[in-house]
């Protein structure tokens, strides 16, 4: 009978800032579809008090389905059957609750059977989900590769596609190879013409694939013949009720062990192009992974939360020397660190997700009619906010979800390294969420530039500007500290 | 296929399963105030079963039916957020203080009047009361057969339905011609979740007394979106004796009603020893536990 979303007055909280009212607003076109669509918000305020009902059914089904099921899922994991993926029984429980409650496809337009929500509602969703079960996550929130198809595809195929993920079916993307990590340009999969068949096939292997069996797929392939670099990339669709992908073999992993891995085969699977040719890397790549580090950085926060809670939650009931642990110094100060860390952690999220949601919605909005001058410069504003704050958030808050699991294993003692508390498993799932859509060193590259041009010291120093109570007051003081050492520190 | 016409019965409860110390008052009755009103645990296995006919028979629709005080009209809107059609709210100050044979009464008369019914679902009891009178007293006012205890309805084959029940000790499988009444029991399927769109469609249903009381800024949704409008009858929407209902019609007269605290000077240590085991299972053959 628990709720993740309710018990946690925080969400409530990032929900309802007031930039949310013009998101919403442009999001909903000045509420229009409510005379086609009778799910569609009448105002603001219907828009609100729809979020909140919908992320309570989330915080349901994660308080009382996934979160009781992660243990079992990740003694169990998934398996290879037949070539195939067999997810663990829990997943597949998971799975079949959030497809009935029609919680896929949750950004997607209406007309695709989405639900539209902004990224801020849909990023608190993954939030809650990444709470109750780190590894499951990965495969409900892959629904955001739906995003790039919506962005990039024809209007074909957003038809063909988007409406099976609104319905549940779900997704992949297949990036990464043996040879290509990082490093992307190196990618080697095959895509060739075939002028008999009138499409493209795939021919190659992809290693490391999130959900690798998923239904429908985006696939990154070497659609020119003879380059060597990410000119010559292009993105596909692979869509699973086609055939000629097979899954060789699941990674044994240390955490997310209920979210498979897989190692696939590409055998003349057939591919449709999404999007330009030989701009598959520069720009599908891109959105995608700006999408997915909001996602990590999503999964950091909700794991911060469960570590935070377990840590506490067990501070206050062992009893050592005659008292709670959570009374000595050592052990309160650092629960008080831990929730410092899950604090800004998830500012920083909801920060950036309505940087992100500005600047996307806007974008659609160009593509049906042109923006006035005020809302290009709008745009352009919240797109270069969202460029440095989308690795600046990740990488800070997936560390800062590594510190909290460990920290939460420290509380517990000799007691959190045994299989008996969720901390353990929280320990080993934490662990990749640093090193996955980017390592930490990556989004140091790809933040770098905006924290050496101004970019951040710019916004730091607005969000001094801003009106805030008189209690407040001192917080004020102590970020311009800050931001002064901090303007000292980049000076060149 | 046209699917079929089902209705759910359903009652909004106290929680009695979270109780805190102030769930009885010094009288010794429930004190509702102190308890949040829900779902009766078991009508909601009840309306998953009908979902599940929904979601095999394309066409069938799914009425839930309760009869309260007007803010059970809330167990409506939770039936529409999980898939339901419609809902009928019977309310009325002349139900007040019905046992399970009024209450039958008022529900079967409801039916008689509503008619149009396949199958009637209702969960095998409700948490304040634990009768589990109401289903099968209504099937009887309705003259038509039921099956208690029903933990799946297996399938629906040339008008006749074919379900699991659940008993003491082992299971059974029935099959009934419709219409029928079908109980059913906590050890059925959980319910489904709210559905996220259906929330959004339904969240401004209501009855016209709760319209009346609202300051409702979208009232021009009522005329365009018939479906927002909840059904409240009263007993002026169905023909009724009104000697039968209410405190009149209930037989049932609360004696006493006694507070019991369980303590743990009840219990009983019994060690693994052949000689504590002998005698527990001789006590257990005595009083007829097992054997």
């Amino acid at each position: 009978m628990a709720n993740f979303y309710t018990d946690n007055k925080d969400l409530k909280f990032h929900l309802t800032h007031p930039l949310m009212e013009k998101i919403v607003r442009l999001k909903e076109r000045n509420f229009e579809e409510k005379k086609n669509f009778d799910f569609a918000p009448m105002d603001y305020e219907d828009a609100q008090d729809s979020f909140d009902k919908v992320l309570e059914v989330v915080g349901e089904i994660c308080g009382d389905i996934v979160s009781p099921n992660a243990e079992s899922i990740d003694a169990e994991g998934p398996q290879v059957v037949d070539n195939h993926v067999i997810y663990a029984r829990g997943t597949e429980e998971n799975i079949y609750a959030l497809r009935k409650a029609g919680l896929m496809g949750m950004s997607l337009p209406r007309r695709f059977n989405g639900l539209n929500f902004p990224i801020v509602p849909y990023i608190m969703a993954a939030d809650i989900v990444s709470r109750a079960d780190a590894g499951f996550v990965n495969i409900w929130g892959l629904q955001d590769c739906a995003e790039t198809i919506n962005e990039f595809a024809t209007e074909e195929q957003k038809e063909k596609y988007l409406p099976r993920v609104s319905a549940g079916e779900t997704m992949a993307m297949d990036l990464t190879e043996p040879d290509a990590g990082s490093d992307l340009q190196a990618v080697q999969l095959k895509a060739s013409w075939d002028e008999k068949k009138n499409t493209w096939m795939l021919n190659g292997v992809k290693r490391f694939i999130t959900n690798g069996d998923g239904d429908i797929a985006l696939v990154l392939a070497r659609s020119e013949a003879g380059t060597k670099d990410g000119r010559g990339l292009s993105m596909f669709i692979y869509d699973k009720r086609q055939g000629g992908v097979t899954v060789r073999r699941i990674e044994h992993k240390m955490g997310i062990i209920g979210s498979p891995t897989c190692e696939l085969v590409f055998k003349d699977a057939p591919g449709e192009l999404v999007g330009d040719r030989k701009l598959g890397l520069i720009k599908d790549v891109m959105a995608l992974m700006n999408g997915a580090r909001l996602g990590i950085h999503a999964q950091s926060v909700g794991i911060s939360e469960s570590a935070y809670r377990e840590a506490l939650t067990y501070a206050k009931e062992r009893v050592q020397f005659g008292k709670a642990i959570i009374r000595f110094p050592a052990v309160y100060e650092m629960i008080t660190t831990m929730k410092a860390k899950l604090d800004a952690s998830r500012t920083l999220l909801y920060e950036t997700a309505r940087f992100v949601d500005m600047y996307k919605t806007y974008m659609h909005i160009s593509d049906e009619r042109p923006l006035e001058k005020d809302e290009r410069d709008e745009m352009k504003k919240y797109q270069k906010l969202a460029d440095i704050f989308t690795p600046l958030g990740k990488g800070l808050a997936s560390e800062f979800c590594n510190q909290l699991a460990y920290d939460a294993v420290q509380i517990h003692g000799g007691s959190g390294f045994m299989k008996d508390y969720p901390v353990e498993r929280i320990y080993r799932d934490a662990r990749i969420t640093s090193i996955y859509e980017g390592t930490t060193q990556l989004q140091v590259v790809a933040a770098i530039r905006g924290v050496t041009t101004g970019g951040y010291l710019a916004q730091i120093r607005d969000y001094e500007a801003q009106k805030i109570t008189p209690e407040l007051e001192f917080m004020r003081r102590t970020l311009i500290i800050l931001t002064d050492d901090y303007e000292q520190a980049v000076k060149k | 296929m046209k699917g079929y016409k089902i209705i759910v019965l359903a009652k909004q409860v106290p929680d009695t399963r979270n109780v805190g110390k102030d769930a009885m008052k010094a009288d010794g009755t429930v004190n509702r105030a102190a308890l949040p009103a829900i779902f009766n645990p078991e009508d909601l296995n009840a309306l998953e079963q009908a979902l599940r006919i929904k979601d095999k028979f394309l066409g069938t629709t799914i009425t839930v039916l309760t009869m309260g005080p007007g803010r059970a009209a809330e167990i409506i809107r939770e039936g529409l957020f999980r898939g339901a059609d419609d809902g009928i709210l019977l309310t009325d100050r002349a139900f007040a203080g019905s046992d399970t044979l009024a209450t039958s009464y008022a529900i079967a008369q409801t039916l008689k009047k509503y008619g149009n019914y396949d199958i009637i679902i209702a969960g095998r009891q409700a948490i304040d009361g634990d009768t589990a009178q109401v289903g099968p007293q209504v099937a009887e006012k309705l003259g038509i057969p039921q099956i208690t205890y029903a933990e799946e309805i297996q399938s629906i084959e040339n008008g006749k339905v074919t379900v699991k029940r659940r008993l003491e000790r082992g299971v059974e499988v029935v099959k009934c011609p419709m219409p029928l009444v079908i109980t059913v029991n906590g050890s059925a399927p959980d319910c489904r979740a709210r559905n996220a769109k259906l929330i959004m469609k339904y969240k401004h249903a209501k009855t016209v007394t709760e319209l009346q009381v609202a300051n409702d800024d979208y009232i021009q949704l009522y005329n365009d979106r018939p479906y927002l409008n909840i059904k409240e009858w009263t007993v002026r929407d169905i023909e009724v004796d009104m000697n039968e209902l209410g405190l009149n019609g209930s037989p049932t007269k609360v004696k006493k009603v006694d507070n019991v605290v369980l303590q743990s000077k009840g219990a009983k240590v019994i060690t693994s020893s052949d000689e504590d085991i002998n005698q527990l299972m001789s006590e257990l053959i005595e009083n007829h536990t097992i054997g």
